[in-house]
């Protein structure tokens, strides 16, 4: 290949604009590194910056204002052999910056070219996030409240691999391009550039200024000793292997016969941590092991360990619709705050609704019949209580009965957690205190 | 028979997976964050992508450039996110981009209630996107709708060449049920048409058609965009060539309405109410209509899964024999001003909720009684 230029559609740049010596060369870098039409792609960002993808004959995608490199990201995953090439302008690099930053963090391999002219061109030449202090620009005096950034020491710092600012109007620029493109892992170039349609009207710039410019800002390393580390595709792929991969949904078969079965809806109201969820849990494998159908709401804040915690369970030999429980057959009643969640309900409950109360726990009045236990007695922990009601729900009502509950157990744990959890529900089976 | 307890939100991981699914991003938010898990767990191992995202509208982006490379994409989020994702929404629409969007809605606006369930965004969905152009959403009511839903949701994306909504929530999402999936019978998967000519333009489709595809990073150069482009990627100014595309957009979706539309019915012949609902709400009103009907009250139902595009011609249809419509909502009023447009002859009851608790049967048993 000797050119991916596209003859049919050159370059429309301002006279003069930088933007237009950086299509010739990164042309010639794209030629000289024999880069493969077919498996490069421009990815370019909006305003001048996002023409670039027009003027070359290769894979091509012209996204939104900063989310540029979003795409190019899903592209190097999808497809780790592409060459991409993402070209932003200062504005993007504003808009864009979580994504500019997180690119540097993760070092896929992308090169960022970062064409720099210190203001929006397209738009109308407003200030950016590279526009100097003292610029004349059409923001009024707004650039003079605000102080640029130097994208290249963010970029180190947050982790490229690859770090270098030139001028766009240097002799080996080509070169500089080349070496960026070559770079395993995330490169960014920031090149320096006058726009000639907006800023250098006001502000006096020279290719001699753009060079003093650029001498005067910190050194860049090109590659950047303390970033270097595996390119993030490589490495996804290295620690992908070891994922345990697709696995077929557990099915639960129906082990026990229970004819007759009445539905059952069972509240086990606590609090976060006293794993609530799990007992839920334990309580729908019974419901499975009895062949039957089962559902499980929970209710909890955003908080964590902290809260109360509720969980609604439907045991049904038929089809189960709403998922609501607006009258239980037994309610767990493991903490004040849980109880609190669900406090409406106790005022309507029958007689044969049965509450398993921990004894420290206040319950509304209720015409249920309270069954009440001493889990502290029993040294119980109470991240076991929901569990442990559970037990005693097997005892003492028809939601389930011993064996399906050890059914469940199997089921739904594994080695230690089996045994401990096992050994906890026999216990209270053989209690005659509960 | 073996039953499996998953919620909706693993349910929908593993109906993406069944339709073919191998690349996931997505970004931490309740209560959608379980899809993210299950994709997770399940698709690295496989030769998958599952990553996570800076924000919302990287993840989404990750997406739009994995499917732009042939993949299949899915992303998940809940109403703070879909409102990120607008932007690349958009840009999915207008770079004609397949992918499928899992919204587990929960209790707006805004941040709202992350672990309380609303049917929040149904309007936010159609019209969450700049240009007006038609999307499709899908409303699952349970567990095994997640699944199915999601199968359904890949291959319309795939056909299309569109971001497809998977309208759930926290009620569905994050609730438990017992599930038969061995029994589930799915539609054959589909994938997206690739060009087989010799000229490749990336946006030449016949009218009221979806452009044939080709990847980024394929032996055929590729150009997508959403800038307003003629059938060869490069922008247009050409007011032909703008107004043919914004009608074919359109065109590809209304005009295969009827194909889209998911629904189940319960009609029966004595009665002369027809309730329509969609989502968790739908499984209240069986319930309801269940226990009417115990007492002798005969009540129709229609649950729809397809909400955009309209099912028009289905709610016209379904609708003509009924004295009375009334419509149940986990919102105070979306997706019924479609129904009242549809039905625009009849007078369209409603009933909607939005306090963080599901419409319950009893309430739905008294509203269908207080005539």
């Amino acid at each position: 290949m000797t050119s991916f230029l596209n003859k049919s559609r050159p370059p429309v740049y301002c006279p003069g604009c930088t933007h237009a010596t950086i299509t010739t060369q990164l042309d010639k870098a794209m030629v000289a590194l024999g880069l493969q039409a077919e498996k490069t792609v421009i990815v370019t960002d909006i305003g001048c910056s996002g023409l670039f993808d027009t003027f070359f004959n290769v894979h091509a995608v012209h996204g939104i204002h900063g989310r540029a490199l979003t795409y190019a990201t899903g592209l190097k995953l999808a497809d780790p052999e592409l060459t991409v090439i993402v070209t932003m302008g200062d504005g993007g690099l504003g808009i864009g910056a979580a994504h500019v930053l997180a690119a540097c963090r993760r070092n896929l391999d992308i090169t960022l070219l970062v064409l720099n002219n210190f203001n929006f061109g397209m738009t109308g030449g407003q200030f950016s996030v590279t526009t100097p202090t003292a610029a004349v620009v059409s923001s009024d005096f707004l650039n003079q409240a605000e102080s640029p950034i130097d994208i290249c020491a963010i970029a180190e710092s947050a982790g490229a691999s690859y770090v270098a600012r030139c001028s766009g109007l240097d002799r080996d620029l080509s070169e500089q391009i080349a070496r960026a493109l070559s770079h395993q892992g995330f490169a960014v170039l920031e090149t320096l550039g006058m726009c000639t349609g907006r800023y250098t009207k006001n502000n006096h710039l020279t290719p001699g200024i753009l060079e003093t410019l650029k001498e005067e800002m910190p050194a860049t390393p090109g590659v950047v000793t303390k970033n270097q580390r595996p390119e993030y595709g490589t490495r996804y792929r290295e620690l992908s292997r070891k994922s345990s991969g697709f696995f077929p949904a557990l099915g639960i078969e129906k082990k026990i016969d229970l004819p007759g079965y009445r539905r059952q809806g069972v509240a086990i109201l606590g609090s976060a941590g006293m794993r609530i969820v799990t007992a839920g849990d334990i309580v729908c494998h019974a419901g499975l092991a009895a062949g039957m159908n089962v559902s499980m709401k929970s209710d909890y804040d955003i908080t964590v360990l902290r809260g109360p915690s509720v969980s609604e369970i439907l045991i049904s030999s038929g089809k189960i619709g709403y998922s609501g429980l607006e009258s239980p057959t037994a309610i767990c009643a493991l903490s004040d705050e849980g109880v609190r969640r669900r406090s409406s309900v106790f005022a309507g409950l029958p007689p044969d609704t049965i509450v398993v109360r921990e004894k420290t726990i206040t319950v509304p009045e209720t015409a249920a019949t309270i069954i009440d236990v001493d889990f502290r007695e029993c040294k119980i922990k109470k991240e076991n209580w929901a569990l442990a009601a559970v037990a005693v729900l097997a005892k003492k009502t028809n939601v389930l009965n011993g064996e399906m509950l050890r059914c469940a157990l199997q089921s739904r744990f594994t080695g230690r957690a089996y045994q401990d959890a096992m050994a906890l529900v026999t216990t209270i089976l053989n209690d005659s205190r509960m | 028979m073996a039953l499996s307890l998953m919620e909706g939100n693993e349910a929908l991981a593993r109906g993406a997976i069944a339709a073919g699914c191998n690349f996931f991003a997505g970004y931490p938010i309740t209560p959608a964050t379980t899809i993210f898990n299950s994709m997770l767990k399940m698709l690295p191992g496989t030769g998958g992508i599952c990553i996570q995202g800076e924000d919302e509208i990287a993840s989404i982006g990750y997406c739009i450039g994995a499917s732009m490379a042939g993949k299949k994409a899915l992303t998940a989020t809940s109403g703070p996110g879909i409102s990120l994702y607008s932007e690349q929404i958009s840009f999915a629409v207008g770079s004609e981009t397949p992918l499928v969007i899992a919204d587990v809605q929960r209790l707006g606006p805004s941040t709202g209630s992350a672990t309380k369930g609303a049917d929040s965004d149904i309007q936010f969905l159609r019209w969450g996107s700049t240009g007006g152009v038609p999307v499709i959403v899908l409303a699952p009511r349970d567990v095994l709708d997640c699944y199915l839903l999601a199968v359904y949701a890949f291959n319309f994306a795939e056909e299309f060449r569109c971001p497809v909504f998977i309208a759930s929530n926290k009620e569905i999402g994050l609730t438990k049920q017992s599930v038969n999936l061995e029994a589930l019978s799915l539609p054959p998967v589909i994938n997206r048409s690739l060009f087989s000519g010799t000229t490749y333009l990336p946006f030449a489709a016949e009218s009221g058609e979806s452009p044939p595809f080709l990847p980024i990073g394929g032996r055929t150069l590729v150009r997508l965009t959403s800038s307003t482009h003629g059938a060869d990627g490069f922008i247009t100014n050409d007011p032909e060539v703008i107004a043919q595309t914004q009608q074919r957009l359109r065109d590809k979706i209304e005009g295969a309405s009827e194909r889209l539309t998911l629904f189940a019915e319960d009609i029966k012949e004595r009665s002369k109410t027809l309730v329509i609902s969609y989502g968790v709400t739908s499984c209240a009103v069986d319930d309801a209509v269940k226990a009417l009907e115990r007492d002798g009250r005969a009540v129709s139902t229609l649950v729809l899964k397809t909400l955009w595009p309209v099912p028009e011609r289905l709610l016209r249809e379904k609708a003509r024999p009924f004295q009375r419509i009334i419509v149940f909502e986990m919102n105070l009023g979306q997706y019924v001003r479609e129904i009242r447009r549809v039905l625009c002859h009849k007078t369209v009851e409603f009933h909607g909720q939005m306090d963080g608790r599901l419409i319950s049967p009893q309430t739905i048993i008294e509203v269908l009684t207080s005539d």
